[in-house]
């Protein structure tokens, strides 16, 4: 019974955020809804039994994509009339989406309800089956482990692409550089001098 | 407990429920507790290394200045700026608190004595506390004001560069423990080091993780080496400037259940958690949580000797060393742990 109190907590909540990530005015409220939205979306995958995905969601998109999202639009200047006047404009492809999305909802859960596709794929693990992290890694190491190299290789690149791409060296720029400072020693920068009275010192 | 309570005539889920409350109870009392001793104890450190007094007013030997203090605050009016975003400015604080205590449900105390067992505990502590830098940016844009704002970009910033040499360290520590589990971890330690000493920090591989550890737990937490978000000679007090009463009591005491959690992460992660540091017999005679204890209180008196005594970074050095030191570092201990690991422990790779 609390397990399906959770899972009715859980699902009001993620539907109630979804609905309010659209209907804030304010757009970092709508940023906020959105971090409860993925924070219940995790509670749900718990009751599932998905935990090491429920933690990856909330480490990956709670604790540091939406961390990025909500730095950018608060740093924004934004002006809310003009931010609304688009609205009847984008309507037919707000709509578009908005049936593309649910037709795919309907085909999903009805594919799901006919059966499973395969043998092996039932819809909720075993009880006392292998941890989840084990079997995603014997999965991700074992049978997919090239696309897996490859998607992170991927990733690599176009991380390594956009730092490229945005990185300009001013040439004007006087950066501290650390090993020199500390390479220096004393010898190198003071210079005793005891002068005679009346005797200047040669700089 | 779930068993006591259901003998005395409960249904499994009401005798799982009282013994959650019972347990979260037994937790977070006693925390707030120490919450407010180790700031008496802090603040008797740092007078030490400065050649005062301290604290030593209220109560015998000034042992009762922190609940002086707690009533101070407590009695004052709270205040919310007319500018500010009410709802929010009222919920950063709490956001702070509660998820400086929610991490604590995978801490073990003694093998079995813990709230939550769960298996991916390490996980969970990297997930709730990467929660905990919502607390501060939404002080600081809730506060509509300069200083604040300033101070949750930059905390912002420093939290996202810290956890990603933290995650580096944790899954060299998850790699020789072979599990994510926090009392799988401490009993991974257990005779670590020829059947004699117990902890991953005198393994010669693992000691340097140790260190960048608890160098990032002090970033983590804001702790004065690294507490640019609150740099009193340029922000003020940084996201708390508008903060007064209750709410500002709040942020307190999530900042130091913050530490003592990070003190206890170093103890159980590198150092044996509830385990005597030498692997002999008739240490165990002494409880496993009073062995944690003295491991905090090290960890804590490191904790408040770096900030007695070490300068402030500057905001690019600390970058600095988060990127460029920190994060190349780990990353070269988790090939070279692996590497040894598949040599030593799993052998000739699976054909």
């Amino acid at each position: 019974m609390i397990a399906l109190l959770a899972f009715y907590l859980f699902a009001t909540l993620t539907i109630a955020s979804a609905v309010l990530v659209i209907f804030a005015r304010n757009p970092v409220h709508s940023v906020l809804w959105l971090i409860l939205g993925f924070f219940n979306a995790a509670g749900l995958m718990l009751l599932t039994g998905a935990e090491f995905i429920a933690m990856l969601l909330v480490i990956v998109y709670v604790g540091a994509v939406a961390v990025l999202f909500l730095f950018v639009v608060m740093m924004l200047d934004i002006d809310f009339s003009q931010l609304r006047s688009g609205f009847n404009r984008n309507l037919p492809f707000g709509l578009l989406i908005a049936l593309v999305l649910l037709s795919e909802i309907v085909i999903a859960i009805s594919a799901y309800s006919a059966g499973p596709a395969f043998a092996h794929a039932s819809g909720a693990p075993p009880a006392n089956a292998l941890p989840n992290i084990e079997a995603l890694g014997a999965m991700l190491y074992g049978q997919y482990l090239l696309p897996f190299e490859l998607a992170g290789l991927i990733l690599l690149v176009a991380m390594i692409g956009a730092i490229v791409l945005t990185h300009r060296s001013r040439g004007d720029a006087r950066p501290q550089k650390v090993a020199r400072q500390i390479r220096r020693r004393p010898e190198d920068a003071v210079k005793m001098a005891k002068p005679a009275v009346g005797e200047g010192v040669s700089l | 407990m779930t068993a006591f309570f259901q003998s005395h005539g409960a249904s499994y889920e009401w005798a799982w429920f009282f013994s959650m409350l019972i347990g979260i109870l037994a937790i977070a009392l006693p925390l707030m507790l120490a919450v407010a001793m180790i700031i008496y104890a802090e603040r008797k450190i740092w007078a030490a290394m400065a050649l005062r007094r301290g604290p030593n007013v209220v109560g015998p030997f000034g042992l009762l200045q922190s609940f002086a203090d707690g009533l101070k605050v407590f009695l004052k009016e709270t205040i919310v700026p007319t500018s500010a975003n009410k709802g929010l400015f009222l919920l950063a604080p709490i956001i702070s608190f509660t998820v400086a205590l929610i991490v604590w449900a995978v801490v073990p105390f003694q093998t079995g004595v813990v709230l939550a067992n769960i298996n991916v505990g390490l996980l969970y502590i990297l997930a709730a506390s990467s929660l905990g830098v919502y607390g501060v940016i939404i002080a600081g844009w809730a506060s509509n004001s300069k200083y604040p704002f300033y101070s949750a970009l930059r905390a912002a910033a420093q939290m996202v560069s810290y956890e990603v040499s933290i995650g580096f360290v944790l899954i060299c520590v998850v790699l020789y423990a072979g599990t994510f589990n926090m009392t799988g971890i401490v009993e991974a330690q257990r005779g670590n080091i020829f059947g004699v000493l117990n902890g991953f920090g005198f393994n010669p591989l693992l000691f340097p993780m140790a260190v960048v550890f608890l160098i990032s737990s002090m970033a983590e937490t804001f702790r004065t080496p690294f507490d640019l978000t609150e740099a009193e000679s340029e922000l003020v007090a940084g996201f708390q400037t508008e903060y007064s009463s209750m709410s500002f009591a709040l942020f307190w005491l999530g900042e130091y259940g913050n530490v003592i959690l990070m003190t206890a992460l170093n103890a159980i992660l590198f150092w044996g958690g509830f385990l005597p540091p030498v692997n002999w017999a008739p240490l165990y005679v002494i409880p496993g949580i009073i062995w944690l204890l003295i491991k905090m209180m090290l960890f804590f008196f490191i904790f408040g000797w770096v900030r007695a005594t070490v300068p402030r970074y500057r905001y690019d050095q600390l970058m600095r060393l988060g990127w460029k030191i920190f994060l190349p570092l780990s990353l070269t201990f988790v090939v070279l742990i692996s590497g040894w690991l598949m040599l030593t422990r799993y052998g000739a790779l699976p054909a």
